[in-house]
């Protein structure tokens, strides 16, 4: 079962440079929210943020990992369109 | 039904209604809360959409996530192009961006759509399109 730790692990791990919290909201290990502030996103629609998170899981979005809430931003602060 | 079947209907319905919403059961009994959050966004703007629940047949959301690349339920359709799923879809409902995107106008003051419960409710029967 995935920890929100390891969660935000492998989304810094994929994402240098990120800032990067992970709460896990019912304590399950298998319903998350991310919150993701990176670079990488600049530029990005919203749709393109988004599915660079998910592609950090994989499959695992809707197998172990039930719900996986996102929230992007740039460090300029925008969080794009 | 077949696959190609399936996705061929997927593609229609994507095509065919300006606001198309898949999700897991109905506007009137979602059955996850993220789903009933995209729902209510639209509702609450008072758009006419679409919605399909993809729960009666595995290969409705294999399919669907297939063609959209996107793995999450609910996914919400404007124009042929996908806007976005939950989160998204309540981003932009609260900065007006989605009643821009649906050409109405956006609420001086959005109502409050609320977060999803964390477990899901039971799975209602109902399929409808409309």
């Amino acid at each position: 079962m995935p920890s929100a730790h390891e969660l935000k692990e492998r989304i810094e791990t994929a994402l240098p440079g990120s800032r990067v919290s992970v709460e896990d909201l019912t304590g399950g290990g298998d319903h998350f929210r991310a919150e993701v502030e990176s670079d990488r996103f600049t530029g990005l629609s919203r749709i393109q943020q988004h599915k660079l998170i998910y592609d950090v899981f994989g499959d695992e979005v809707g197998g172990a990992i039930h719900a996986l809430s996102i929230k992007t931003s740039t460090p300029s602060g925008g969080t794009g369109r | 039904m077949t696959n190609t079947e399936i996705r061929e209907f997927i593609e229609n319905a994507i095509q065919e209604n300006k606001v198309m919403l898949f999700m897991k059961g109905t506007p009137d009994a979602p059955a996850c809360g993220f789903s009933a959050r995209a729902a209510g966004c639209l509702n609450s703007l008072g758009v006419k959409y679409a919605a399909l629940d993809i729960l009666p047949d595995p290969r409705i959301r294999e399919e669907l996530s297939g063609l959209s690349g996107w793995p999450t339920i609910p996914q919400l359709f404007v124009d042929g192009e996908l806007l976005g799923g939950s989160d998204i879809v309540l981003e932009m409902y609260e900065s007006g961006e989605l009643a821009e995107a649906l050409g109405v106008e956006a609420p001086q003051d959005p109502a409050p759509v609320e977060e999803p419960p964390p477990v899901q409710q039971p799975i209602g029967l109902e399929n409808r399109l409309g």
